[in-house]
C-alpha cells in the first residue's frame, strides 16, 4: 500500500470507511435500474450546489436589482449563461427524478418495515425540493414568476388557522414585494440548503446501513439464489456512468432549450395570460382551476387546499398505513392508490398545459 | 421574523389622470396606497374604479374591451363590468371605488368616505 495512503490511513481510518461503502451489496434483477434514480437525484442536486454558489457570485436580490443582475448573468458574465441554464435545468431535472425515485420505491414497496424513516426523509427531501424551485423561481422577479409566487403564497394563505401567519411569514409583508425577493432569496440559498444536507445525510446513511430492499417476490428467492454486486467499487463506477450521461444531457439541454427570462415583474401590470407555475406544481394548479368558486360550504380555495393536504399526509405516512407491506404480502389497495396518483399527476398536468 | 406590521397608508384619493388619457374602452392600473385600482372607461363614456386585485388568488386582474368584462388571466375568472364574478374560480365581487370628475381630472376615492 502506498505511503501517501498509510499516512492517512492511519489519521482518518479510511479503511473502517471503505469496510463500511463495501458492507453493501446491490441486488441483480430487473429492478436494478431503479437504483439508479436516487443516485441521479444526489448527483443533480451537487450540481445545483456548485451552479448555485457560482450564481450566487453575481446575482442581487431586491426589486430593482435581481432580474438586471440576472440578465448581467447570462448576457455579459463568461459563461454565466451557461451556469444559469444548467441550474434552471437540473433544478426541473432534479424534481423529476425525485419523482420517479419516489414513485419506484413506492411500487416496490420499499418503505415497508425497517424502512419507514428512510421514506420519511425521503419525503421531507421531496417537499424541501419543492421549496427550492418555488423560492428560486422568484428570483428572476419576471411577471412569471412574480404572479406565480402571488398566487401561490395566497394558497398557502388558504390553509386553516396558520394560513394567515404563513402568508406573512413568507411575503415578508401583506404583500409580494421586493422584501418577499430577500426573503424568498435567504429560504432559497442559506435556510434550504442547511436543512436538505442534514436530511440528505440521514437519508443516505439509513441506505448504507440497512441496504437495498427488494420487492417482497425477490425477497422470497432464497439468499444464496439471488444475485448482488458490491455497492463498492462495482455500482458506484456504474453510478458514475450514468451521472456523465445526465451531464451529457443536461449540457445539451441548456444550450438547445434555453429558459426565457421574460419580462420585469411590475405590480401595476395585469397578469398576463399564461401565468403558470412550474410543470411540478401544474397537477396541483389545473386541480384548483377546476373547483368551482364554492364546494359545499367551503371556499373552492379552501377545499383544494385541504384535499392537497389530506392526500400529502396520507402519502408521507403511507409505510404505516399499508400494514400488509409489514408481512412481505403487496397490498393491491395500495398499489392502485399509486396508479391512480400517477395516472391524475400525467393528466391533469398535460390539460394543464393544454388549457 | 415575523415582519412587523406595516403602517396603513392613509390615501383616500388619488388621481387617476386626466380625461383624455382614458379613451372609451380603455383602461389603467393605478395604485392607492397599497391597493392596485383599475380604472376603466366604457364604450358608452362611463367611468368605473375597481379593485384591481383579483378576489381568487391575487393575481391583477385586465379590462376586455370586446366583451366589456374583467378577465383574470391566472385561472380565467370573469367579473362583469360592475365588479361581480360571473364565472370561473372568483368567490366574491371585486372592491368598489367611486369615480368623480373634476374639471378635467378622474379622481378616485375609497367608497366609504364618498
Ligand atoms: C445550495 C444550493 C443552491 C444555491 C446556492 C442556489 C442559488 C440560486 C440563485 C442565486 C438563483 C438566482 C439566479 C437565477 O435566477 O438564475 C437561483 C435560481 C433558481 N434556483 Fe437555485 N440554488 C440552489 C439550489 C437549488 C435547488 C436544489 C433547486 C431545485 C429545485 C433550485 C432551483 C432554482 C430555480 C428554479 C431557480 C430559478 C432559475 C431562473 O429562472 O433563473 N436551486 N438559485
Ligand atoms: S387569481 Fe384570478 S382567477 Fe385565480
Amino acid at each position: 500500500m502506498s505511503k501517501f495512503y498509510q499516512w492517512i490511513n492511519e489519521r482518518l481510518e479510511l479503511d473502517d470507511a471503505i469496510k463500511f461503502a463495501k458492507k453493501k451489496r446491490v441486488p441483480i434483477f430487473y429492478g436494478t435500474v431503479w437504483y439508479y434514480l436516487g443516485g441521479v437525484s444526489l448527483f443533480l442536486f451537487a450540481i445545483q450546489l456548485v451552479t448555485g454558489i457560482l450564481l450566487v457570485l453575481y446575482y442581487q436580490p431586491g426589486a430593482e436589482t435581481a432580474f438586471e443582475s440576472v440578465k448581467f448573468i447570462v448576457s455579459k458574465v463568461e459563461f454565466g449563461w451557461l451556469i444559469r441554464e444548467i441550474h434552471s435545468w437540473s433544478a426541473n431535472l432534479f424534481i423529476l427524478f425525485v419523482f420517479f425515485h419516489m414513485f419506484t420505491v413506492f411500487f416496490a414497496k420499499a418503505y415497508r418495515k425497517p424502512r419507514e424513516m428512510t421514506w420519511i426523509t425521503g419525503m421531507l427531501l421531496l417537499v424541501l425540493g419543492l421549496a427550492f424551485g418555488f423560492s428560486g423561481y422568484l428570483l428572476p422577479w419576471n411577471e412569471l414568476a412574480y404572479f406565480a409566487t402571488k398566487v401561490g403564497s395566497d394558497i398557502a394563505g388558504a390553509i386553516p388557522w396558520v394560513g394567515e401567519f404563513m402568508l406573512r411569514v413568507l411575503r415578508a409583508g401583506d404583500e409580494v414585494t421586493g422584501a418577499t425577493l430577500t426573503r424568498f432569496y435567504g429560504i432559497h440559498i442559506a435556510i434550504l440548503p442547511g436543512i436538505f444536507t442534514v436530511l440528505l445525510v440521514m437519508h443516505l446513511m439509513m441506505v448504507q446501513f440497512q441496504g437495498m430492499s427488494v420487492p417482497p417476490e425477490i425477497e422470497k428467492i432464497p439468499e444464496e439464489k439471488r444475485k448482488t454486486i458490491p455497492f463498492f467499487p462495482d455500482f458506484v463506477l456504474r453510478d458514475f456512468m450514468v451521472w456523465l450521461i445526465v451531464l451529457n444531457i443536461i449540457a445539451l439541454l441548456a444550450v438547445f432549450f434555453p429558459w426565457e427570462l421574460g419580462q420585469k415583474a411590475n405590480p401595476l401590470v395585469s397578469a398576463p395570460a399564461g401565468i403558470r407555475p412550474e410543470w411540478y406544481f401544474m397537477f396541483m394548479f389545473q386541480t384548483l382551476k377546476m373547483i368551482p368558486a364554492h364546494v359545499l360550504f367551503l371556499e373552492g380555495e379552501l377545499f383544494g387546499v385541504m384535499l392537497f393536504g389530506v392526500g400529502g399526509l396520507i402519502w408521507f405516512f403511507v409505510p404505516f398505513l399499508d400494514k400488509k407491506s409489514h408481512m412481505g404480502i403487496r397490498s393491491r389497495f395500495w398499489t392502485w392508490f399509486g396508479i391512480f396518483l400517477v395516472v391524475y399527476i400525467i393528466i391533469l398536468t398535460i390539460w394543464g398545459y393544454l388549457v | 421574523m415575523i415582519p412587523p406590521d406595516a403602517p396603513e397608508l392613509n390615501i383616500n384619493q388619488i388621481e387617476a389622470g386626466t380625461f383624455s388619457d382614458f379613451p372609451k374602452g380603455s383602461s389603467k392600473i393605478i395604485r392607492m396606497g397599497r391597493i392596485p385600482v383599475i380604472v376603466l372607461r366604457k364604450k358608452n363614456g362611463d367611468f368605473k374604479a375597481l379593485e384591481a386585485t383579483c378576489t381568487h388568488l391575487d393575481c391583477t386582474v385586465q379590462f376586455k374591451t370586446d366583451t366589456e368584462q374583467i378577465w383574470c388571466a391566472c385561472h380565467n375568472g370573469f367579473y362583469d363590468v360592475e365588479g361581480r364574478n360571473i364565472s370561473g374560480p372568483p368567490p366574491r365581487p371585486l372592491g368598489q371605488f367611486n369615480v368623480t370628475l373634476k374639471d378635467d381630472k378622474v379622481i378616485i376615492t375609497k367608497q366609504e368616505l364618498a
